[in-house]
């Protein structure tokens, strides 16, 4: 298969208060296109901060991070928010939804940055809600329902523009046992059946036990790669 | 559409909050309102003066009469197209709360030099042969209910005694701003008494009010005039209406100074109120935003959120303020002395100011928040608690 990530001797340094606080140093990987990757390893080991470089939302110290290929790490701001609009899909831990609009209107925020009628949009809106098995409940409000509800709008979000990538972020660190496993069956089925590639962060042995692949991080190398 | 719904949502999410905001807008708004009619209607008596029309008063102070005879002397300089006369009456008109000016006149010219008291010639004729007549205001008509024909009783201060008038005309005002709470009586009336009860006081007038032909020539004029009574025992001072009236006012400038300054004051104190819901707003949101610059949502669209909710809650603030000023304005006006202020009305420049000071403040509110929305990254807005 071909790969569809590729990060090459990224390097990763925050600054608090004038001391360098390295947390990658010198990660290289590879992930194939149609992959289920997921990332583990202890509090600090780097994990979040890999997902948020391949996804686009931070930038390396140094080193070259090439997706769908292009070379994101190079891109300016604007050109970065509008790749990021186009070739990723978010799933939060806190699911991240805006508790002032619906379900519905949650899920269509991502296309009213696209050219698409109001029409179009709306049968985008209603296959991903019911592709996430919330047909009946598109205009509800975050705050009418379950964490578990809450978290399959954020991922009809998240699949809405179609992207190329899914990321999450600890998706099933905020739900019960019952919920998380719904959770992880949508998002294999995402996989398995619409071959989207996912990397998913996650501390849970059992909800890594679903991807295709797992890498282990700590302090910031990539260990038995 | 979706932005416009999440930038209303975001103004109503916290209600009781931006309810706190939208009353302290309204009640800044309504007092600024109110300071600003009371400095505008203050200044208009001033912008009502005619520019062609002088006035010539005692060179120490308009308090000191000046002879009648000064009259036909002013006519005769060059430029003076026109002269009549007045004299301050004061007296009370049943209560001492009931104020508007007595003004004794010279009922042949007065509404000659004064055309924006409009008159019907019938009644102005009937004021002018009647030597106990008087002609008032549409204002004071309405305010105490007096139609021609009806008795008007003073009690005398300045020229004591009780003084019977009747009331032979009603005169409505050209424009807006034109005084139409003045009561006008034959000074001859007045004169003729004078000169049995205190005779020392008879002959002398009040001030000359002089109708020019060219208002550009109001300098030289007013020279003219004041140099024929130089050495005189009653010197005179001759100024433009305008300058006159100014006079009065800035008597009163510490005042309006003060009240202009408190009304601008008011205006800082809204933007204090509106930054600082913004501020909170925008903190409490700073996870939102960084899901919206995650999503693909760039700065402008946050501009636009951010500012948009500041100006839903200015402009709400701003237009209740305004709605409610005018009955506020008229309840000021009720509660006050009957004709303390000639007229009192909201200036549509008021309005403008307020609205615009409201966009304003809505602009300058949103500032702060959108700048640490827009410097605040992704990663830090993720990790930011709030």
């Amino acid at each position: 298969m071909a790969s569809l990530i590729t990060v090459q001797n990224v390097s990763k340094s925050y600054w608090r208060d004038k001391i360098e606080i390295p947390v990658l140093n010198n990660i290289s990987i590879n992930v194939e296109q149609g992959e289920f990757l997921a990332l583990m390893g202890p509090s600090g080991s780097g994990k979040t901060t890999l997902l948020n470089l391949i996804a686009g939302i931070d930038k390396p110290s140094n080193g070259n991070i090439i997706v769908n290929g292009t070379d994101i790490s190079s891109l300016g701001e604007s050109a970065l928010a509008k790749w990021r609009a186009n070739n990723v899909g978010f799933i939060f831990q806190f699911y991240n939804l805006i508790p002032v609009l619906s379900a519905f209107e949650n899920v269509e925020l991502p296309l009213l940055l696209t050219k698409l009628s109001k029409a179009q949009r709306k049968k985008q809106v209603e296959t991903a809600l019911t592709l996430v098995g919330l047909g009946d409940r598109m205009h509800h409000s975050p705050k009418q329902l379950s964490g578990g509800q809450e978290q399959r709008v954020a991922i009809a979000r998240a699949i809405v523009t179609d992207p190329v990538l899914l990321v999450a972020d600890e998706p099933t660190g905020d739900l019960d046992r019952h919920s998380a496993e719904e959770i992880l069956t949508l998002m294999e089925r995402l996989n398995k059946e619409f071959q989207k590639t996912i990397i998913m962060v996650t501390h849970d042995p059992h909800a890594a036990e679903r991807a295709k692949l797992v890498k282990h991080l700590e302090k910031g190398d990539l260990v038995g790669a | 559409m979706k932005i416009l719904k999440l930038i209303f949502a975001n103004a109503l999410r916290h209600k009781l909050r931006t309810f706190l905001t939208v009353l302290g807008i309204a009640i800044a708004v309504i007092a600024f309102g109110v300071l600003r009619t009371v400095v505008t209607v203050w200044d208009s008596s001033v912008d009502a003066a005619a520019a062609n029309r002088l006035i010539t008063r005692q060179a120490v102070s308009f308090i000191f009469p000046l002879p009648y005879a000064y009259k036909e002397k002013i006519l005769n300089v060059d430029g003076v197209k026109n002269v009549s006369f007045a004299n301050w009456f004061g007296g009370v008109y049943k209560d001492k709360n009931n104020f508007f000016a007595r003004l004794c006149v010279d009922a042949e010219t007065i509404f000659d030099v004064m055309q924006e008291f409009l008159i019907t010639p019938e009644e102005l004729a009937n004021f002018k042969k009647e030597r106990n007549a008087c002609v008032i205001g549409q204002d004071i008509a309405t305010q105490y209910n007096i139609k021609v024909g009806d008795q008007m009783v003073l009690e005398g201060d300045i020229f004591p005694g009780r003084w019977e008038f009747v009331v032979r005309g009603i005169y409505k005002p050209k424009n807006k701003n034109t005084d139409d709470t003045q009561m006008l009586f034959h000074w001859t009336y007045v004169d003729e008494r004078m000169k049995v009860e205190s005779p020392t006081r008879a002959g002398n007038v009040g001030w000359y009010i002089v109708l020019i032909n060219d208002a550009n020539k109001a300098a030289e004029i007013s020279e003219g005039i004041d140099a024929i009574f130089k050495n005189s025992s009653a010197e005179t001072k001759t100024e433009t209406e305008k300058a006159f009236t100014q006079g009065f006012v800035s008597a009163s400038g510490a005042i309006i100074t003060a009240m202009n300054f408190m009304s601008f004051v008011i205006i800082g104190i809204i933007m204090l109120v509106l930054a600082n819901t913004m501020i909170m707003a925008a903190r409490e949101r700073t996870r939102e935003y960084a899901v919206l610059k995650t999503l693909g949502f760039s700065a402008f669209h946050l501009v636009g959120l951010i500012l948009g909710e500041s100006l839903v809650i200015a402009l709400i603030g701003g237009g209740v303020g305004i709605t409610l000023t005018y009955p506020i304005v008229a309840g000021f006006e009720q509660a006050m002395p009957k004709g303390f202020f000639p007229f009192f009305f909201i200036e549509p420049i008021t309005t403008i100011i307020a609205m615009s000071a409201a966009i304003l403040i809505g602009i300058l509110a949103s500032i702060f928040p959108i700048q640490r929305a827009l410097k605040t990254n992704i990663v830090d807005g993720f990790r930011f608690v709030g």
